[in-house]
């Protein structure tokens, strides 16, 4: 009834558009008439908007508490006899078996109250359903008639377009920022209740990290640690590895671009950037378990070093691997944006190209080349997939990148699949690792930001 | 011709003379171009120059927007080389070696030959690093104190020495335009080149600026040879003891200053001067 209560609105807004428009084509038709102010597609704009808008709101406030709210009466309307003595956890129970009875999904025999709950149910699903389609019909036209009262030569129909366009969008940009809000908000939320369970400061300055604690009494487990060191050390480390590896290629990627390159290899070079920007991070995440972590492991016997199947290495190589587009692209930019004029006053002080870009355009480019560099950064420790497929499980406190590691993102993922309940520590504890790794996100970024601006406005 | 009819309407004659008249004392030459043609993809900028730049004066290029003036100068350090798509025929000789030859190191050219830009161009650096960039680049100092006597030696011989002194280390681009024009002539000459090119150094700048540039210049020749472009007669009768007219790709006429603007050989030379076309 939805679908066709929205078939209805898009009809009368068409139609109330052509009304609009067409009253207003008389206007301007009229031989010695007044100059008309808005043009008659205004008018009927004008018209639809008001139309559509208040019958769509009304159809979505509708559909979302038509369901509660024949729920409440469903339960109401149930004998007194059978509520009698149940749980408010039966009752539900009860309520879900009403309602699946009423969408013609039936398990075994229902008793008869509720069966004829059901049958209930569905008569008013249906009044409901019914009632809507026909308040939203009376409301548009009620409004197609007032609104048509209001067209007038004079009439400003292209102002309250725009007004209404403006709000729509500003409406729009609401919405994204009140889901970022609301997610911080769940965040913090949930992290709260965690450290009500673990102290802050033994999560954040702990060292043991063994979240795996029993989720029944009957389960074998550990006593549980929530000590996050070891784990922001194995992000620390694996983004470490993965910016030594990507930095000086991305870097040198783009020097070359920028300076050495002729045009022919610039149009090669750039668009296998960023085809390597495209891909899908799960791509390299097979990868680096199927190539580079086995390649390491032989490396490694063969030079006697004790390499784990999941070495850190492996994980970090290729997420640099991951970030070297990002770096090469951002410095690119960054060296193109010094003036030639610097270019040009160090090569006719007689430097070579290198001791030009050296001296001049590296240290005059380096503010936004860092702003690259951290912006990388904050993606190579928010990155999940190919940790999660390359890196380990257990939380080691090393430094040793033949070791495995655990990160962040893999504890998130490890501890909310699988057998879970959402008030044990070692659900919340995802929550808090989340928090964490937001706000180091967040903060490197807005330096990256706030670097790159600083840069941008020091040329122009 | 057929090819006559092809060609763009602003090409030159094919056959044409620069009017030429030498100094009463005439000074040894430093810079040698003959027929020097400069072609920018398939347009040719530059139509066969030929002139003799003479040692410890100045030189004076003027001639309307377009003419081919920054392009001449361009070639004399090989500045050309770094604009995609230039091509230089002709021969350079700077003190009688050709300065396109092969065997020729374009780095060392450029150290020889300095310029200054129309834009003051200081790099991001401070004043003092600005100055020790050509200095450390050659390795002309073998010591700190070597260095930075150099350093100040050359903010002395710009006049900016005593503007600057007790902000050596603070950033050339915190300096006022006038200033940092000056800066870039210190910059270029405390690698003590022969020469020093420069293109329009005073169009950024007041009047005031422009005089103390304009009384530097004065300075420096004693020492320098120096080729200046402007679009300023005055600044040209002002500084310069040669003058050459450039028109349409071509050097029209060459010749003492105080000849060329008081008693101009050719017809558009006086019409350029007295300000009836350009
Ligand atoms: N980098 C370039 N690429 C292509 N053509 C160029 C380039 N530089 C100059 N030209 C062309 O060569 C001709 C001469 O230019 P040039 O810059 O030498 O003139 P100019 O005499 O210095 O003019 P102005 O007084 O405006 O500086 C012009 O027609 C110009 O369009
Ligand atoms: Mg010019």
């Amino acid at each position: 009834m939805v679908g066709y209560s929205l078939l209805l609105i898009v009809i009368l807004s068409l139609v109330a558009y052509y009304v609009g428009r067409s009253s207003a084509k008389r206007f301007a038709g009229g031989a010695g008439s007044e100059k008309i102010h808005s043009l008659p597609g205004y008018h009927g704009a004008f018209i639809a908007v008001w139309v559509g808008i208040p019958a769509f709101v009304l159809v979505l406030l509708w559909a979302s508490f038509q369901g509660a709210t024949l729920d409440n009466l469903v339960l109401a309307s149930l004998p007194s006899g059978f509520t009698e003595g149940k749980s408010p956890a039966e009752l539900n129970l009860a309520l879900s078996e009403i309602r699946n009875l009423a969408s013609g999904r039936t398990f075994g025999t229902p008793a008869p109250e509720i069966q004829l709950a059901a049958e209930r149910l569905v008569s008013w699903q249906n009044i409901a359903s019914w009632a809507m389609l026909v308040v939203a019909a009376t409301l548009m036209i009620l409004v197609l008639v007032f609104a048509r009262t209001r067209i007038a030569p004079r009439f400003r129909a292209r102002n309250s377009v725009e007004h209404v366009l403006s709000g729509l969008m500003i409406f729009c940009s609401v919405v994204a920022i009140l889901t970022t809000v609301g997610i911080i908000v769940s965040l913090l939320y949930e992290s709260i209740a965690f450290f009500r369970l673990v102290p802050i400061t033994e999560f954040l300055f702990g060292l043991k990290w063994e979240p795996q604690i029993a989720l029944r009494p009957d389960q074998i487990a550990g006593a549980g640690a929530f000590g996050a060191v070891p784990v922001f050390a194995g992000t620390l480390l694996i983004s470490a590895i993965a910016l030594i590896v990507a930095i000086p290629i991305g870097l040198f990627t783009a020097i070359y671009l920028v300076e050495y390159a002729d045009d022919r290899v610039r149009n090669v070079v750039k668009p296998i950037m960023e085809i390597l920007a495209g891909i899908p991070t799960v791509v390299f995440g097979f990868f680096a378990v199927l190539t580079v972590a086995p390649a390491i492991r032989e490396a490694g016997g063969l030079l006697g070093v004790v390499t784990s199947p999941n070495s850190a290495l492996a994980a970090g190589f290729v997420m640099g691997i991951m970030i070297i587009p990002f770096i090469s692209s951002l410095s690119d930019d960054a060296l193109r944006a010094v003036p030639r004029s610097m270019r040009d006053g160090s090569l006719a002080m007689g430097a070579t190209a290198s001791e030009t870009m050296t001296r001049v355009l590296l240290p005059a480019a380096l503010p936004g080349i860092m702003g690259g560099i951290l912006l990388a950064a904050s993606r190579a420790i928010g990155e999940t997939m190919i940790v999660v497929m390359a890196a380990g499980l257990i939380a080691t406190l090393t430094i040793n990148p033949m070791d495995s590691v655990t990160t962040v993102t893999v504890q998130i993922v490890s501890m909310l699949i699988g057998d879970t309940s959402f008030d044990s520590p070692k659900t919340l504890a995802a929550f808090a690792l989340g928090l964490v790794l937001f706000i180091v996100t967040l903060g490197l970024n807005v330096l990256a930001l706030q670097i790159v601006k600083k840069y941008r406005e020091q040329y122009e | 011709m057929a090819q006559a009819a092809l060609a763009p309407r602003d090409a030159a004659p094919a056959v044409f003379q620069t009017v030429r008249t030498p100094d009463l004392h005439p000074r040894p030459t430093k810079v040698k171009a003959d027929t020097v043609k400069v072609f920018y993809g398939q347009k040719q900028a530059l139509h066969g120059v030929t002139i003799d730049i003479p040692e410890k004066a100045v030189t004076a290029f003027i001639g309307p927007s377009g003419c081919g003036k920054s392009t001449f100068l361009r070639c004399l350090n090989r500045m050309n080389d770094t604009i995609d798509g230039c091509r230089v025929e002709g021969e350079i000789l700077l003190d009688n070696r050709d300065i396109y030859d092969p065997s020729l190191d374009v780095v060392e050219l450029r150290a020889r030959v300095g310029m200054v830009f129309q834009k003051p161009n200081p790099f991001p650096k401070s004043i003092f690093e600005n100055v020790a960039y050509g200095p450390r680049i050659h390795g002309l100092a073998r010591s700190k104190a070597e260095l930075e006597e150099i350093v100040v030696a050359s903010l002395q011989k710009a006049s900016l020495f005593n503007e600057v002194k007790d902000r050596l280390h603070e950033p050339g681009t915190g300096l006022s335009g006038g200033q940092q024009q000056r800066l870039c002539i210190a910059r270029t000459i405390a690698v003590s080149p022969d020469v020093i090119l420069m293109d329009e150094p005073c169009s950024a700048l007041d009047p005031i600026a422009t005089a103390k540039v304009e009384e530097l210049i004065d300075e420096l020749r004693k020492n320098f040879t120096i080729v200046i472009v402007t679009h300023s007669m005055q600044q040209a009768a002002r500084v310069s003891q040669r003058t050459a007219f450039f028109h349409l790709g071509t050097l029209v006429e060459e010749g003492p200053t105080d000849h060329v603007f008081t008693n101009p050989s050719e017809r558009r030379t006086q019409d350029y001067i007295t300000g009836r076309f350009g």
